[in-house]
């Protein structure tokens, strides 16, 4: 197999999810609505409930908007991770995944390739939320927005890798409001995303340890960092091994021959 | 294997947990041959489709697609083949060309090779003139025209048809029959079509009933007469599946 073909597929499957995404306005404005009403409305409300002490990356004492912000950029990647799974359960129900799985390339990069168009996606949505973001006076140094760029490739592919995990489990796009209470919700509140870790351990050493080992915290953390110029190698490590697990775990869920596809009796 | 063989698919046996589906189908179809695959809903058609393009896994029996064997050189054998499913696997919020270079992307062409093969299937559909428009705004009958047209873009050997007719009106039928099979003469594509529609079955195909996963008959037209005794298709079938009719 040429590697041209292989370039040629990937850039037909980014393309594809880009153009869907430009058709769906709707989705693009909701993505956005969501994040932002946290930031506008729920950290206004809490700035003046919650205290920071100064704690890396940050230098300085900060707003709560701040804090929160590199949380809500994980929330866009996280929704837009579960949004492609539910693309996945959808086009399998519909059957468009079908014409994906039989064109003569592995399913290993396939799902790799609609992975990357997904995270391509929701990077586009990060930066706009951050232009936003940026006019309310939440402004990084602006090396900071070039150095996220790799962190959200990393958070997204990892987000995203579970996205299709989950979607290779579910048979029916009904059961996916199940998942997203049992997955979402729990994987954001959860998670550093809201608060520091510190002051969860303040309240709680079970939902401490529960934050520590989320990897949903660690992509934030990631970003959080990559946002002020600062390198975060554990957080890079654990996402990075959260991404192989994951993916490795997709990929076996939509191998015929192993995978969950046989006994749900459909592709 | 012999080479001029397009689909061969012997003693293949499948089950859904405890319910078999399919049990030792066998049967071969040569390059420029239209099969009926003719069987009553849940006679196993649809499970014999997702066996082929590899959807599920093979366990017991074989399939090979101009000598690749599906399970071993799966690449290579999907390669071969170009399908059209029973449900519509358009991007119904692309353009009918979106569409089509999606398709050809994944299949490894460059642009200049995709748009003239773009031209070429969607001219022989008269659909190259609604290239532009969305596939949402397309009538039944042509979104059928356009997964054709798609199925054929890089030259299959062979050309896989899972009831591509369900839910269209007689005149979409009737010239979706009719183009099919002269793309098996002309283009000698060796093509498998399942249906339960006994009109769809011209007199010079090959013909194969499956019924309750099991091959009850396979052969021509005058052979499957032949054996069931019977003046007419609809009685040959129905003497097969014994009055259950999908």
């Amino acid at each position: 197999m040429k590697l041209v073909h292989y370039w040629r597929a990937m850039w037909g499957i980014i393309w594809r999810e880009l153009s869907r995404f430009v058709t769906q306005r709707e989705r693009f404005i909701s993505a956005l609505v969501r994040p932002l009403v946290w930031l506008f409305v729920f950290a206004a409300g809490f700035r003046a409930a919650l205290g920071l002490a100064i704690t890396p990356p940050y230098e300085t004492y900060i707003l709560y908007e701040v804090y929160i912000t590199p949380g809500l950029i994980g929330m866009i990647q996280l929704f837009n991770g579960m949004q492609s799974s539910l693309s996945m359960v959808y086009d399998r129900e519909m059957g468009s995944m079908r014409i994906l799985m039989v064109c003569p390339l592995p399913r290993w990069f396939l799902l790799l390739s609609k992975l990357l168009a997904g995270t391509g996606v929701s990077i586009l949505q990060v930066y706009v939320f951050l232009a936003i973001a940026w006019f309310y006076d939440i402004q990084a140094p602006w090396q900071g927005y070039l150095w996220i760029m790799p962190a959200l490739l990393l958070s997204g592919l990892m987000l995203g890798a579970l996205g299709l995990l989950l979607s290779s489990f579910i048979k029916q796009l009904e059961n996916f409001a199940g998942v997203m209470n049992f997955v979402i919700f729990p994987m954001f509140f959860m998670s550093t995303a809201l608060y520091p870790l510190w002051k969860i351990k303040e309240s709680s050493a079970l939902l401490y340890h529960l934050a520590q080992y989320n990897p949903f915290s660690q992509a934030v953390e990631l970003v959080r960092f990559a946002l002020y110029g600062q390198f975060n190698s554990h957080a890079l490590i654990y996402t990075f091994a959260a991404f192989v697990v994951f993916m490795v775990a997709a990929i076996i869920g939509y191998n015929p021959s192993k995978g969950m596809m046989m006994r749900k009796g459909g592709a | 294997m012999n080479s001029s063989i397009a689909l061969s698919v012997e003693g293949l046996s499948f089950s859904y947990s405890s319910k078999k589906a399919l049990t030792q189908v066998s049967f071969k179809i040569q390059p420029g041959e239209c099969t009926v695959l003719l069987g009553p809903n849940g006679a196993g058609k649809s499970t014999l489709f997702s066996l082929i393009t590899r959807l599920y896994d093979t366990r017991d029996g074989r399939i090979e697609l101009c000598g690749f064997d599906i399970k071993r050189q799966t690449l290579k054998a999907l390669g071969k083949l170009g399908v059209v499913f029973q449900q519509t696997t358009l991007d119904m919020d692309l353009t009918v060309m979106q569409n089509l270079r999606y398709h050809a992307a994944l299949h490894g062409m460059g642009r200049k090779q995709a748009m003239q093969r773009i031209q070429q299937e969607l001219e022989r559909l008269d659909m190259y003139d609604r290239r532009f428009e969305r596939v949402r705004q397309l009538n039944g009958g042509h979104r059928r025209r356009v997964e054709i047209a798609r199925a054929l873009l890089h030259k299959p050997s062979v050309l896989l048809l899972d009831e591509p007719t369900v839910g269209l009106d007689v005149p979409s039928r009737l010239s979706i029959v009719e183009y099919v099979h002269r793309l098996a003469t002309e283009e000698k594509l060796a093509v498998l079509w399942a249906s339960h529609l006994i009109d769809e079955i011209y007199p010079d195909d090959h013909l194969i009933v499956l019924h309750k996963g099991q091959v009850k008959a396979n052969g021509t037209v005058d052979d499957v007469l032949r054996i069931t005794g019977t003046p007419t298709i609809k009685d040959a079938f129905y003497s097969l599946t014994q009055g259950e009719q999908g």
